[in-house]
């Protein structure tokens, strides 16, 4: 499926998301407990912003020795019979597993979520070579069984309530049941069981390469990735080329910040750490491992203003603490990265071409940085990329219109906008000079140089809007 | 040839760095360790009250007991769960050591099936029909109430996945505070030059998702059920 999702304008996905009020409700209730999961858990690990900082520092330390640390990783996965391809693009990476499918002679594909093989379009390129192409995370399995995109990174199947999953299931697998999620759980169970056990090939992503070690870490609840580690004959992992720490002291580092992040869970209940193949006198475990390290956009990020972006670990903390995101849900984004980061990494992926709205997906209140468990400046990068779109395309005036529209559309939810006014208040106020942003120095420019912006704390931004539309009406 | 395009990839890295391919890096040393901090300084008893605590937080049942009398502990663990009587254990030197084989004799005269892991054809196949699953814990996180398992000949990756239930039995003497003590350990016998076990499990609790409606589903692809014992071994 590639990054991108659709080709419906933005603004029109942006709708079809305000519309769906089912989803709306969900994503901000998910929001609401994910945030306060996250909040507690970070609460209880004490020093949370020490933690923070040595996230920081140990991914900033990785990318600036990333060729250091990827040589010591493929020579580690070698060392314990596995084979490593660096893919430069997807083609290259999904022609690479076809090849692996191919001399298997795969008919059946199991696979554990995964945002990077998503990302190249791995599926397709699967399908595309005769294979059947199983999700196997309870969340994908439903997208997959009705040919839906994510909308969560965590949760993907957000948008759907229990009885549109009953539906489908009755649908396309004959269940007969209630919509008790138990009900529901124990049929997935039951059938992706089968599938387990014949597959010939098991595909999963990778959350963090330990260098030294060729390890290769998975972070999840279900048992799925376990299921498909265990069980098939080959394992093929795909990790976008970020993903890799230096050592084992470091992982477990990444690994509690992104499960605290994620869902304030302490740890999730399974983290499993995967080195090269089976050994001899082992009997469940792969016999082939492949491990498929993938740049598809990513090195051109590395040595620049942006490289930051790279930090992420995909916990999606940005994502639940965003306002825009609250109001608009996942599929607004196009992306198949939603929320903050995606609005920062889709762009740099991808190029501004098709995106160039996303950088406007925010309101720079700064609620996605101080979410970030690794400390990347979002709001920060969302700026620079505003400026980069408006100065090489000309483009300011018109986005910013559209931007306004958006606003009033999101900011017609109280909460949602209550709480972005709050925070913005304090991430502009460098600028805030008699109720009026006057034109901002360096980052804010792109944003502000077409008109006065007012300052979104005192006067209501709803009531403002309205009354420039007013005036609008009257002129 | 077992790695491919390594050259020209990891040329472009450093390309983009602005700098020469690096061959050597030193150890970074990182101006905060908060993590060395959490229950510093508490006893192994200390500790214990962690783990128990944290268990009814990852729906897991905990028991307390000495080697004299795991047999009935395990004997009540295993009635609780009220499922199949057919149970996969791992082996190993633990297994003597704990006094198991004489233990599960006893519970085979109740009608118990048991089977030890043994690298063996079938053993798979076993764990797929078996109710129960039974493992050591090598390294216990209080804080997070995790069992670490490093997964080999007798102790396969299986046993503590595919039954419908599992049953960790955790020697006290392996309780530390949390994961940085775990990878700690790996990563020091790595250095040491003992390469980590192929397949590494933290495993906290039962599998679970929040995939429909957000619910907390206990019990998806892994285990449904899971029971920690605690065994006095000091
Ligand atoms: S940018 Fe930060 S908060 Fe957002 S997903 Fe990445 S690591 Fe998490």
């Amino acid at each position: 499926m590639g990054i991108k999702i659709g080709d419906k304008p933005y603004a029109e996905r942006i709708q079809a998301g305000i519309e769906n009020s089912f989803m709306r409700q969900a994503v901000s209730s998910a929001q609401g407990r994910f945030r306060s999961g996250r909040l507690k858990a970070a609460e209880e690990l004490g020093d949370w912003e020490d933690w923070r900082t040595l996230g920081e520092e140990i991914r900033h330390h990785t990318m600036e020795n990333l060729d250091y640390y990827l040589h010591q990783l493929s020579e580690q996965v070698e060392k314990r019979g596995g084979t490593v391809f660096f893919a430069e693009t997807a083609e290259e990476a999904n022609a690479y597993v076809q090849e692996v499918a191919k001399k298997k002679q795969a008919r059946k594909v199991v696979k554990s979520k995964s945002m990077v093989t998503e990302e190249i379009g791995l599926n397709e390129a699967l399908e595309k070579s005769g294979c059947e192409v199983v999700e196997s995370d309870l969340g994908e399995w439903i997208l997959q069984l009705d040919e839906d995109p994510p909308s969560h990174i965590v949760t993907p199947a957000l948008h759907k309530n229990k009885e549109q999953i009953r539906e489908t299931f009755a649908n396309k697998k004959g269940y007969t049941k209630t919509d008790q999620p138990e009900e529901l759980a124990a049929f997935a169970r039951e059938q992706l069981r089968k599938d387990f056990l014949e597959a010939d090939l098991g595909v999963t992503g990778c959350n963090f390469a330990v260098a030294e070690s060729g390890a290769v870490t998975l972070v999840t609840n279900e048992g799925n990735a376990r299921m498909v580690t265990s069980l098939p004959d080959t394992h093929i992992a795909v990790m976008g080329m970020e993903r890799v720490v230096p050592t084992w002291e470091e992982l477990e580092v990444v690994v509690s910040l992104l499960t605290r992040a994620a869902v304030g869970q302490k740890l999730t209940s399974y983290i499993t750490a995967l080195t090269g193949t089976r050994l001899e006198d082992e009997t469940d475990g792969p016999e082939d491992f492949h491990l498929v390290i993938v740049d598809n956009g990513r090195l051109k990020i590395l040595g620049t203003e942006f490289q930051s972006a790279l930090h992420c670990i995909r916990c999606a903390a940005c994502i639940n603490a965003c306002p825009v995101y609250r109001h608009v849900g996942g599929h607004s984004y196009g992306s198949i990265y939603p929320g903050p980061i995606g609005a920062v990494l889709t762009p740099l992926l991808d190029g501004y071409e098709d995106h160039k709205d996303l950088p406007y997906a925010s309101t720079l209140c700064a609620a996605c940085t101080e979410a970030c468990p690794v400390k990347i400046p979002l709001h920060e990068h969302l700026i620079r990329h505003r400026e980069i779109i408006v100065e090489r395309e000309q483009r300011g005036a018109k986005s910013e219109e559209w931007m306004m529209k958006g606003f009033a559309k999101w900011a017609s939810t109280p909460a949602a906008y209550k709480m972005s006014t709050k925070m913005a208040r304090t991430a502009m106020k460098p600028w805030t000079k008699d109720e009026q942003i006057e034109k901002g120095p360096g980052p804010l420019k792109g944003w502000t140089e077409s008109r006065d912006f007012p300052a979104p704390a005192k006067k209501n931004f709803r009531e403002w809007y309205k009354q420039r539309e007013k005036r609008r009406g009257e002129a | 040839m077992t790695v491919h395009n390594r050259t020209s990839f990891l040329d472009r890295v450093a390309e983009n760095l602005g700098r020469e391919r690096r061959t050597e890096v030193q150890a970074p040393v990182y101006s905060v360790q908060p993590q060395d901090r959490v229950f510093q300084g508490a006893t192994q008893d200390e500790l214990i009250e962690k783990l128990e605590a944290q268990c009814s937080v990852i729906h897991t049942s905990f028991d307390r007991t000495t080697r004299a009398a795991l047999g009935d502990s395990l004997q009540k663990v295993l009635a609780s769960f009220e499922g199949s009587r057919k149970v996969i254990s791992a082996g190993g030197p633990r297994l003597d050591e704990f006094g198991l084989p004489g233990i599960y004799d006893e519970l085979r005269e109740e009608g118990f099936d048991f089977r030890i892991w043994n690298d063996q054809e079938g053993d798979v196949t076993f764990a797929e029909q078996a109710g129960v699953g039974i493992v050591f814990s090598d390294i216990t996180l209080a804080e997070s109430g995790t069992v670490t398992l490093f997964n080999d000949k007798h102790n396969g990756r299986s046993i503590s996945l595919l039954p419908e239930t599992f049953i960790a039995i955790i020697p006290k003497s392996t309780l530390v505070p949390r994961m940085t003590q775990a990878a700690r350990v790996i990563h020091e016998q790595e250095q040491k030059g003992n390469p980590v076990s192929s397949c590494v499990s933290f495993i906290t609790g039962p599998s679970n998702s929040a995939d429909i409606e957000m619910n907390l589903i206990v019990g998806v692809h892994g285990p449904v059920k899971a029971a920690y014992i605690l065994v006095e071994d000091l």
